[in-house]
């Protein structure tokens, strides 16, 4: 599903960053854990083509990114991939319900509410879909950025860090969370992260 | 979901960004299209009211005045002629038509002028029912006056002195008759009680002598002799160009009487409009300006405040151009509301001054459909919000979307 091969970044003081080849199957999980200031996040940015690669490729799917024009990776991006951000980004001047409809709308046409209920209705948020997302709790948002990382039911899911700010029960319950629901939409999941306690919740990991 | 819906969305989470660009944009659309509409409908007016006469002979004083009073019906007259020396006028060679009209009197605040009937096929005023006056005391009323005061054919009523209702006496001996009604004009006519010169005379005959603090207006017009009849002033039309050239000045060095010509006082009368009207067009350009402004301002806000949302819909799969686009959509919501608002306020602002008016003057205006101008300038108004706008976005084509959403 994943595959990245000699994959580096140049950053803009001149630093340059070697990653190591990641491959990851359909419906696989994966760990990708390391210390901060690695350069986990600028992985995962390369690989969702939203940073551009000084060398090497990545190629989700089977379809190589940089062969992509801007336009089809835009559209590629909005439709393959699911993206669970550390820090929660949201529309403010929408409510619950029309962050989630926003997110099915682009680059797809159409929507399907059905998902959207049975996927709130999972994650707990099936009640506040009229709330403003600045009305959420902490844990409120949070799933709210899981379920508008899923809702599109992309091929890929990466997450990163998505257990930082959370203690012990929470960060388990977010784990499960996430793989449950990657099951469900029958997606890969890569999550990146610093965080030890997540480890004992997947086999298979790489070590930055 | 459209990106309309987002962009409107996102438009009214800032209500009072929204509030304070609206009422500029608003604002400066109402002056222009107010002060443009008052003006065209003014001189419109006057120029048509005008129209059938070259020139006015009457008493000296203000050459303004003078066509002001006798010709639009507005302000007081200068004074009185002496018929015997305006029956000179009437048959001088450069002269078609010489057209007698006298005041006086009012009845519930409209002007009562004696005059011929020539005066109403000059106006090309129509009987809508009754008939013409033949005799001292048959009035026929403009079409305003009569719908105003509710007069059918048959009514009688009793003048009063002078031009307002306020400072007027009754005459009690002299009951005017309704004969005939006029079709509307859309001139001065329209709010007139027309009647003969002779009515004037006779219905001040009578009081003229224990009447000694007469208005201000009112001047007497009666005689017992037919040498000292006086009128108000005589409305002229040309048959050559050559009278404009020579009689006014004739008139005014060698008369006792002042000749002004009407379309020389009204071009002056508009040129001082003229001036007022593009001193609040300059100033509602400038504030068309500082609205654009306050647009672009606004927008570049937003969007600096909402680069981590743009950063999302890139995630999102929205392409650079959607997102120009959403910021397009937002500030011509903003463009079209205000500039509707705006010309919507400018033509209440009309429809006020039309009833104020109505009621000082008997001038009504009319509420336009947009005109080809206002198109022009809600094309203006489209170009700068899109200038603006454009202006505002630059910072999403730079927009980089991995630094925007985390710290790399």
């Amino acid at each position: 599903m994943v595959e990245t091969s000699n994959l580096s970044y140049a950053y803009k003081n001149g630093t340059v960053m070697a990653f190591p080849n990641i491959g990851l199957s359909p419906g696989e999980h994966l760990l990708v854990i390391g210390p901060s200031g690695v350069g986990k996040t600028t992985l995962l940015y390369l690989m969702a083509g939203l940073l551009p690669p000084l060398k090497g490729t990545v190629a989700i799917d089977g379809t190589k990114l940089n062969a992509l024009s801007r336009k089809a990776l835009d559209r590629f991006r909005g439709e393959q991939i699911g993206l669970i951000f550390q820090q929660y980004h949201f529309i403010k001047s929408l409510n619950v319900s029309e962050n989630l409809l926003l997110r099915q709308s682009f680059p797809l046409k159409g929507h399907d509410k059905k998902r959207g209920y049975e996927l709130t209705e999972r994650l707990g948020l099936a009640e506040h879909l009229d709330k403003k997302v600045t009305a959420l709790s902490q844990g409120q948002q949070q799933r709210l950025g899981i379920a508008l990382g899923l809702i599109h039911r992309p091929k890929i899911i990466f997450a990163d860090e998505p257990t930082s700010n959370l203690d012990d029960e929470n960060c388990a319950k977010v784990i499960d969370l996430l793989k449950e629901e990657a099951k469900i939409c029958q997606s890969s999941l890569l999550i990146i992260t610093h965080d030890q306690r997540v480890k004992s919740h997947f086999q298979n990991h790489i070590l930055l | 979901m459209k990106l309309g819906y987002l962009a409107f969305k996102n438009m009214i989470s800032k209500p009072l960004n929204l509030v304070l660009s609206l009422l500029l944009l608003s604002l400066s659309v109402s002056l222009v299209t107010f002060v443009l509409q008052l003006s065209q409908q003014l001189s419109g007016q006057l120029h048509k009211n005008i129209a059938p006469f070259d020139m006015v002979v009457g008493a000296k004083g203000s050459p303004l005045q003078l066509v002001l009073s006798s010709v639009l019906h507005v302000d007081f007259p200068t004074g009185n002629i002496k018929l015997k020396d305006a029956a000179l006028l009437q048959k001088h060679p450069f002269v078609e038509t010489a057209i007698p009209v006298s005041y006086g009197d009012n009845y519930k605040g409209f002007r009562i002028l004696g005059t011929e009937v020539e005066y109403l096929n000059q106006y090309g005023a129509e009987l809508s029912e009754g008939t013409l006056y033949k005799e001292a005391f048959e009035v026929i009323a403009g079409s305003k006056v009569a719908q105003q005061l509710d007069l059918q054919v048959g009514d009688r009523f009793i003048s009063a002195h002078g031009f307002a209702t306020a400072d007027s006496q009754e005459h009690d001996e002299h009951p005017f008759i309704v004969k005939g009604i006029l079709a509307s004009t859309g001139t001065v006519v329209d709010q007139l009680l027309i009647t003969t010169v002779e009515s004037i005379w006779e219905a001040h005959e009578h009081d003229g002598n224990n009447d000694p603090d007469k208005d201000k207006g009112h001047k007497e017009v009666g005689g017992e002799h037919e040498s000292e009849k006086e009128i108000t002033a005589l409305l002229v039309t040309f048959k050559s160009p050559l009278g404009m050239v020579q009689l006014p000045r004739f008139i005014n060095e060698n008369t006792p009487m002042q000749a002004a010509l009407p379309g020389f006082e009204v071009q002056r009368l508009v040129g001082l409009l003229g001036s007022g009207a593009k001193t609040v067009n300059g100033i509602a350009l400038a504030i068309l300006l500082v609205s654009a402004l306050s647009i672009f301002i606004s927008l570049l806000k937003t969007i600096r405040e909402r680069k981590q949302e743009l950063a999302l819909l890139r995630t999102y799969g929205l392409r650079t151009v959607q997102l120009l686009g959403l910021a397009l959509m937002e500030g011509l919501f903003l463009a079209v509301l205000g500039f509707v608002s705006g010309w919507l306020l400018g033509r209440l602002g009309i429809w006020g001054i039309s009833q104020y008016m109505q009621i000082s003057y008997g001038y009504g205006l009319q509420i336009m459909a947009p005109e080809r101008f206002e198109f022009f300038l809600f094309g203006l108004v489209i170009v700068l919000t899109i200038i603006a706008t454009l202006l505002a976005s630059r910072s999403i084509f730079k927009l980089n979307v991995a630094e925007t959403l985390s710290d790399v």
